[in-house]
């Protein structure tokens, strides 16, 4: 049961918590650290103030042409308390879990806000939100990556980067599987208490040939996704047929034709369009970004406030949402860093921008009622900053396959899988590579190509779009190194998008680039 | 847990607590501060103390020594004997490690004994005063002002079964400033790294960021493609480090990487500038101190964890523009046929001829560019160390030797290896703050260049 302390609820986690959350993050004091942290702001003059204790157990495995290169475990847990002193953030984390640690983190903050309070040019306020007592969220997966033998977890990628190593062909092979589990206990002074848990996976094999005048590389397509080691018994990915597949795309990569620069018709596969989407919409309409709260590192965005509701983003056929409740999601999870409920929400429709991604202090300042629920931080040291919600590209219900898309185009490339990324500060100019790419010639698809980028601006190329695919085309993909704020913050999220055809899109050969 | 304890403490309990196998306990004590600024006032700012204590403990298996690495925070005095036991028991069921290897003694520090150094709050008030400077200046001349202030000071005990015993003490204080005016058209940046927040100038960062917002008052259009460019220490900076985390030994030796020969070994020994360049390391630099031996939680191709201790020493990677050394362990060392050369967490470019400041060096160039810093820097190619980016916060036309107005930005394509062989002209190094990557590998300094033919390969529409 919750009980009433000092004027907010804060739960007895260990005996309401449903079965999901791991025992030994609930056996924690939680609720006494919260106790001693936000009655200290309280009494100091807080007009909100939320502890947070978190925990992430990381896991990175690194092989090397099937010996075990690295492997890496990390488990960084704290608590840190956010409080708002007459409109000014203060913030402080400790890495001991005692009342006292929590009584001089809450301390330090309302120091740090008063300190800052001279320097601050306006009066921070957050959106309302309902409380949210006891609540707990636990992400879907089978099988806790941290429960399976290192032993069984190397012996995995051994097997298959010894099976890539018997090719003709292959001369070297990398393997890499990151694992990570996040909990989170969250309470704040109106009286929202959560507790969640979060289980991500992220496997590649390369394939490397040498050919003489370098080496040529084919990594997998396994995303980043928030799944249990299950993605890695083929529950979520089929790796047989793409480790069968993998030495021939390398051997068809090491006979490609060098691609001949010019303006050419893009097929793009979503195993590629995801990452486009991220960089170019994803990150484009974070409402903190538009304002220029970001301005002096990760930028700002073109895609300005003044033109919500006017800007024409796309094509009439480009539909964007975001969301924070999608299967398997990098960026699922039930309640964000501020003890927001999260859902979903148009963000670009029928090619117009409509909406943006927010966190309190940003819908306020909008004048939105509520917040969509991106506040995120990705350690206990860090403070939550606006990130990015599970941002994905609509199908079109009645598209075609992939197959159809290509069968249309004249004089193009299909786009598989993605490699290189950079956008500008304004999230216009872009340019991308990818693993794969196959010329088409007369709606059929020829020969790999080689040395091919694809660089565009951002509402130039989404207003080439002509085609969508179908929902069977229809991709999550996923990264789990996505960069913003400072101190640098790192977050996973995924995107899904359809096969998809943009019409006279700029291609690069990279060597010549390289003035080769 | 409560993180409690002398980290002395914890490194002998750890160790015991291995039962004779080969261990290393890494204890570190990490304080942070740090202010940010946006829309000329203050938005965010941190507070943290944090203890981590890795314990590395290789263990014999079929094949060789499995070797398992658990980093944790809070553990105190009372906590370590069980996360070495956890970390036994994942490297008894794990399997050989490539890089294994006999830990070896790398001696005692003689402050082994001494407590950790803390910061806090009131050590950022010299950058608070400046800031509240910086904010009144920005908003009297219409400008505004966008930034980020850290200082953070680490101490690491590391201990080993072999007999090492050392402690180091890593500070650093790093500011960024950037300046806009005229509704975000024109864009300046400054940065500075130093290891004392005292030391921290932000009024005369500013007075430089209103310099360049001035010169962005004449504006011209210029196609994209080859420009003999001025590149600032700072843009430098985020090409040789680049440089320095693409140049590790087994992938030059595997064939992987642009230091590789073709048709095998690695390019040691081959000329890579005309100038006699110097790319070099060095923990003991003067206001760039690094650790003077390894300290890695993690092996990877830079580093590995049986290495943990040895000393790591002067280095040239680039001696006289020919490439002398390539950073490696002592395993991929042996794999690549090379010497142990270890990485250090510094990096220093010059010339012996390199002098003057950076920007005389515009007075060199007939007609070209003078940058002022990169962004979003991402390997394209590994084979040609082709990189693509953008320019950032400014660049300008010169012509006849001055500069005459801005132009817009650009994205590029180049390979910093081919640059230091288009390199014409150098100045004197200086300490700097890369503008991308300095948040990761701050200890830098570097030099302007001024290079023929930097590729811009098309114009980006950003302010």
């Amino acid at each position: 049961m919750g009980c009433r302390t000092q004027g907010w609820v804060v739960s007895d986690v260990a005996d309401e918590a449903g079965p999901g959350v791991d025992e030994t993050f609930r056996a924690l004091p939680l609720s006494g650290l919260a106790d001693a942290a936000l009655e200290r702001a309280r009494a100091a003059g807080a007009e909100h103030a939320d502890l947070r204790v978190q925990r992430m157990l990381e896991t990175g495995l690194s092989l090397r042409d099937a010996r075990l290169a690295s492997s890496d475990d990390r488990d960084d847990l704290g608590l840190a308390v956010r409080v708002l002193v007459d409109g000014v953030w203060g913030f402080a984390a400790a890495g001991s879990l005692t009342p006292e640690a929590a009584v001089r983190a809450a301390d330090e903050a309302v120091q740090l806000a008063r300190l800052c309070a001279p320097l601050a040019a306006e009066r921070v306020e957050l959106a309302e939100e309902p409380v949210h007592r006891d609540a707990v969220w636990v992400s879907d997966y089978r099988i806790d990556p941290f429960t399976v033998p290192r032993g069984e977890q190397v012996g995995l990628l051994i097997d298959w980067s010894a099976r890539l190593l018997e090719a003709p062909g292959i001369d070297h092979v990398d393997a890499r599987v990151g694992l990570l589990k996040e909990q989170k206990y969250y309470a704040d002074l109106a009286g929202t208490v959560t507790l969640q848990q979060r289980v991500m996976i992220s496997p590649d094999l390369t394939a490397v040939a040498l050919t003489g005048e370098g080496a040529e590389t084919m990594r997998t397509l396994a995303p980043a996704t928030a799944r249990g080691w299950e993605l890695m018994l083929s529950e979520g990915h089929d790796w047989e047929g793409e480790l069968a597949e993998l030495p021939e795309h390398l051997a068809a990569r090491v006979r490609a034709v060098s691609v001949e620069p010019g303006v050419y018709d893009l097929v793009i596969d979503p195993t590629n369009l995801f990452l486009t989407v991220h960089e170019s919409i994803g990150h484009a309409t974070e409402l903190d970004r538009a304002l220029g709260y970001e301005a002096a590192y990760a930028g700002t965005s073109f895609a300005t406030p003044d033109r919500l509701g006017e800007l024409r983003y796309g094509s009439e056929l480009l539909t964007v949402t975001g969301d924070r409740t999608t299967p398997h999601g990098g960026a699922t999870i039930g309640y964000d860093d501020e003890g927001v409920a999260t859902g979903s929400w148009d963000i670009v429709r029928d090619g117009v921008l409509v909406g943006y991604q927010v966190d309190r202090a940003m819908a306020r300042r909008q004048g939105l009622a509520r917040s969509n629920g991106c506040a995120y931080a990705d350690s206990a040291g860090h403070v939550p900053v606006q990130r990015m919600a599970n941002v994905s590209v609509r199908p079109d219900p009645a598209g075609p396959d992939t197959a159809e898309l290509i069968a249309g185009v004249q004089h193009g490339i299909y786009v598989v899988g993605d490699k290189s990324w950079s956008i500008d500060m304004q999230r216009y100019n872009f340019q991308f590579t990818g693993q794969r790419f196959y010329r088409i010639t007369d709606g059929r698809l020829g020969v790999q190509l080689k040395d091919v980028a694809y660089q565009a601006s951002t509402p130039e190329f989404w207003a080439s779009l002509t085609r969508l695919g179908g929902p069977g085309t229809y991709y999550l993909g996923g990264a789990a190194n996505c960069g913003k704020a400072q101190p640098g913050q790192t977050a996973w999220v995924s995107h899904g998008a359809p096969s998809t055809l943009f019409e006279r899109i700029r291609v690069l050969n990279t060597r010549a680039e390289a003035g080769r | 847990m409560t993180g409690e304890g002398r980290a002395q403490e914890i490194v002998e309990r750890g160790l015991a607590a291995a039962g004779g196998l080969p261990c290393a306990v890494i204890v570190e004590d990490r304080y942070t501060v740090n202010v940010r600024w946006a829309l000329t006032g203050l938005t965010t700012n941190g507070a943290t103390r944090g203890r981590t204590v890795t314990a590395i403990v290789a263990a014999p298996v079929p094949g060789g020594l499995a070797v398992a690495t658990l980093s944790r925070g809070g553990v105190g005095v009372e906590d370590v004997a069980e996360l070495v036991g956890q970390v036994r028991v994942v490297a008894a069921g794990g399997s050989a490690a490539e890089d294994a290897a006999e830990l070896m003694d790398g001696g005692v520090s003689p402050d082994w004994d001494e407590p950790a150094v803390e910061t806090g709050p009131s050590a950022l008030a010299p950058v608070t005063d400046g800031l509240a400077q910086v904010l009144a200046r920005s908003r009297a001349q219409g400008r505004e002002a966008f930034g980020f202030a850290l200082h953070e000071v680490s101490t690491t005990w590391l201990g080993t079964s072999a007999g090492t015993r050392r402690r180091h003490v890593q500070p650093r204080a790093t500011a960024e400033l950037n300046g806009k005016s005229h509704e975000r058209s024109r864009s300046a940046w400054e940065g500075q790294a130093r290891q004392d927040p005292a030391d921290l100038d932000l009024p005369a960062m500013d007075a430089e960021v209103a310099a360049r917002l001035g010169w962005q008052g004449r504006r011209f259009e210029i196609t994209p493609g080859r420009y003999d460019t001025v590149l600032p220490p700072t843009a430098v900076a985020d090409l040789m480090i680049y440089l320095y985390w693409s140049a590790d030994a087994r992938s030059a030796a595997e064939g992987r990487s642009v230091f590789s020969r073709p048709g095998g070994g690695t390019r040691v020994g081959d000329r890579l500038s005309p100038m006699p360049l110097r790319l070099a390391s060095d923990p003991g630099t003067p206001g760039l101190s690094a650790a003077p031996h390894v300290l890695t939680a993690a092996s990877s191709p830079f580093a590995s964890v049986f290495d943990n201790g040895l000393a790591t020493t002067p280095q040239d990677w680039i001696a006289e523009g020919v490439l002398r050394a390539l950073p490696n362990s002592r395993h991929t060392a042996r794999l690549s046929g090379l010497p142990f050369t270890p990485t250090v967490d510094n990096l220093t470019l010059s010339a012996p001829d390199g002098a003057g400041v950076p920007g005389a060096l515009v007075e060199q160039l007939d007609r070209g560019l003078l940058l002022t810093c990169l962004w979003y820097i991402r390997e394209v190619d590994p084979t040609t160390l082709l990189l693509t980016g953008l320019t950032r916060d400014g660049v300008y036309l010169v012509d006849g030797g001055e500069v005459v107005g801005a132009v817009s930005n650009f994205r590029f394509n180049e390979s910093p290896v081919d640059l230091l062989d288009r390199t014409r002209a150098v100045s004197a190094s200086e300490i700097t703050y890369s503008r991308e990557w300095g948040e990761y590998f701050t200890r830098t300094a570097m030099p302007g260049l001024l290079v023929d033919g930097f590729n811009m390969s098309t114009a980006s529409e950003a302010s």
